[in-house]
């Protein structure tokens, strides 16, 4: 639907935002290596995995990456060599960059939201999908991203960059970019905007990134787009949650009739569960 | 613990499941004293309702002790004979802040579900499917209750448990019923169905003012009930037209508020249900919109009509220009619990409102299934479930 329209964040006002182009977004790798690198890696994934053993998992470890570098036609050691296998006729082949808008009323003072999240080392709280942000300096951090959905996960693994500031006015507005070598290159803006009426703060983020380059790489990417809008979404309300009421809404950890999650499940720690084993002792 | 959870359509098991633990700072857990069944359930448990999963505990109106709670708990204390809200709010959003308490911002963790289907989201509701949270339910030895200052209200000495209970859903969600018609003091009122709901809709419609309550149903018990302890005329669809008594009983005129306390599993004795019975099988239709149809209809020029049956999808064939041409005001939504508890609890103590004839069978958990094969075939008011 968004390729329909202009972006929202147009609608915005907001200024058109482009991530740099580095690392895995160009493509370093020629076709013909490309396909034999899928065919292979395939190959060497599924005896791999069959094998059941350790070797057997390094086996399929070494198959998964020769899928990514097939299928995305980047290769990081081609990259840190300085070795490009890529035909002559696509040296400046980027893929457009895919935008995301998302916005969320806060019922909280510009200033504090503002606060909470540039103290970027906060964002983890709310952004399951980060493990680690960390501060350099006012400018520069080092995000780790953990991608928990099955596929993405597997053609990725864990996803590391580093970020910088671009622009920051105080309690209005963030911008920043990925810089060099990451291995999604992507930028966003965050705007805190007071609500009408007093009713708190209005939190617009655009984020854009570059998927890696190659047409097998933009559409897996696009297919998890949709995930990628739903997951920041989730984010901002995480976000609002722990603002205006000090937790995170959940229900993971709750009692259910499914078998499964019972055993895997935490023991009922509490001292209430005896009164009930008694009871069901006198049963028995 | 024993739990009743939900196994597929129209099968409910007792079965043992772990208990439940503090989450979150706000958190209570409490002993369940009584969990009413409600007729929202049905819509649950015939399959209307998606997003329920095989292992779901549920049930949503209940009472009972707080034994534990969590370190940001600051008003309500371990002892404590609660009644809790079955919607829950958590009291900081805008809407919570505002009193729209089924309209909190932060008690769905599911949210992204229905802002597919409604555009946004509304509160997390106590056992009702993944789509409003996916909580564990009531019908079980205890529950966990999130934002529990905001959600359990201190039952006042004197006042029986059978009675409070009611507190938790019935009695806001019909009370609301009534609050969102409006009432001005004279005023004639037409209420649709003579469930728990339907019954607290009646006799608050009397404590706002209405001079004359009629109430439809065709259950012979609920009509006796609506008229001898609620104190409406009744109306037996499957006997009278129910147009033409509501026009003839108000002088030509229509009643000034019509008040839908049925929903979207409405039944009838005409043509008009198995069109939507059918189309609801063939998933044309989710909802069979019979009730608010015939509000419409029957609801006098410059109107009310009030909403409070619930409905979960698409409905068709309304007479929109009905509405539009005679003018009616339509309110509607899921009860703000929290908004109307206090006052409630203050109505029974004083008698002005009377719900604990609504508990007509008290039951184990263990009898669970049996429990709602009565409810769902309309042999009793309101089963209710001790666990312990």
């Amino acid at each position: 639907m968004a390729n329909k329209k202009q972006p929202v964040s147009r609608v915005l006002g907001m200024e058109p935002i482009e991530p740099d182009v580095s690392g895995s977004s160009r493509i370093n790798v020629g076709t013909t290596e490309r396909i034999g690198s899928v065919a292979g890696g395939a190959l060497l994934a599924t005896y791999g995995l069959r094998q059941g053993s350790f070797g057997g998992l390094l086996l399929a470890s070494l198959g998964g990456f020769m899928v990514y570098r097939g299928a995305s036609g980047y290769c990081p050691m081609n990259q840190a060599l300085g070795r490009n296998t890529a035909e002559p006729t696509t040296p400046n082949q980027v893929v457009d960059s895919i935008e995301i808008t998302k916005s969320l009323t806060i019922n909280k003072p510009r200033e504090a939201v503002y606060a909470y999240w540039r103290q970027l080392e906060n964002l983890p709280r709310f952004m399951f999908h980060l493990s680690e942000v960390r501060q350099f300096d006012n400018n520069r951090s080092h995000w780790v991203a953990k991608l928990s959905d099955g596929l993405l996960a597997k053609t990725l693994g864990t996803v590391e960059w580093d970020a910088e500031i671009q622009e920051e006015v105080e309690n209005e507005r963030l911008v920043w970019k990925s810089v060099a070598d990451a291995r999604i290159d992507n930028a966003g803006e965050v705007r805190f905007v007071d609500a009408p009426n007093g009713q708190g703060t209005e939190v617009h983020a655009v984020i854009a990134y570059r998927p890696p380059a190659g047409q097998l790489g933009g559409a897996i990417l696009k297919l998890f787009n949709p995930a990628f809008e739903e997951m920041i979404k989730q984010d901002l309300r995480r976000f609002k949650q722990l603002l205006e009421t000090g937790e995170i809404t959940t229900i993971e950890g709750q009692p259910s009739g499914r078998k499964s999650e019972q055993q895997s499940g935490k023991k009922p720690s509490s001292n209430y569960a005896e009164a009930d084993k008694k009871h069901e002792s006198a049963m028995l | 613990m024993k739990a009743l959870c939900y196994n597929g359509v129209g099968d409910l098991r007792t079965e043992r499941v772990p208990d439940p633990t503090i989450l979150n700072p706000k958190d209570a857990i409490l002993r369940v004293i009584l969990s009413s069944v409600c007729g929202s359930d049905l819509h649950l448990l015939n399959g209307y309702v998606p997003t329920m999963r095989e292992g779901d505990i549920i049930g949503h109106e209940f009472m009972g002790e707080v034994i534990e709670t969590g370190s940001e708990v600051k008003k309500i204390k371990k002892g404590d004979r609660v009644v809790v809200c079955s919607i829950l709010g958590c009291g900081e959003c805008q809407y919570c802040q505002d009193t729209q308490w089924s309209l909190c911002d932060n008690s769905n963790p599911h949210a992204w579900i229905p802002e597919k289907a409604y555009g946004d989201s509304p509160a997390g509701i106590f056992g009702y499917s993944h789509a409003f949270g996916g909580y564990a339910g009531s019908h079980a030895d205890y529950i966990r209750v999130p934002y529990a200052d905001r959600g359990c209200f201190v039952i006042p000495d004197g006042l029986p448990d059978e009675a409070a209970v009611f507190a938790s859903d019935a009695m806001p969600t019909g009370f609301m019923a009534a609050d969102l018609a409006d009432i001005q003091p004279g005023n004639v009122v037409a209420i649709w169905g003579c469930g728990g709901v339907g019954q607290m809709a009646i006799q608050s419609a009397f404590l706002l003012g209405a001079s004359r309550v009629i109430a439809i149903d065709r259950e012979a018990d609920r009509l006796r009930m609506a008229k001898d302890i609620s104190g409406a005329e009744v109306l037996d669809f499957s006997k009278v037209d129910v147009q033409e008594a509501l026009r003839e009983m108000t002088g030509g005129r229509g009643p000034d508020r019509c008040i839908d306390c049925v929903g979207m599993e409405a039944v009838s004795e005409g043509l008009d249900y198995y069109y939507d019975k059918t189309k609801q099988f063939v998933r044309l239709e989710s909802d069979r919109p019979i009730v608010l149809r015939e509000a419409i209809m029957a609801c006098r020029k410059g109107g009310t009509v009030s909403i409070i049956g619930v409905y979960g999808g698409l409905v068709d064939s309304i007479p929109m220009g009905a509405a539009m041409n005679k003018a009616l005001t339509f309110r509607m939504g899921q009860q703000h619990g929290q908004r109307y508890i206090p006052r409630l609890l203050e109505h029974l103590q004083k008698g002005e409102l009377n719900s604990r004839f609504m508990l007509t069978h008290k039951m184990s958990l263990d009898e669970g299934m049996k429990g709602y094969d009565l409810f769902n075939k309309k042999e009793t008011m309101r089963v209710v479930f001790a666990p312990q």
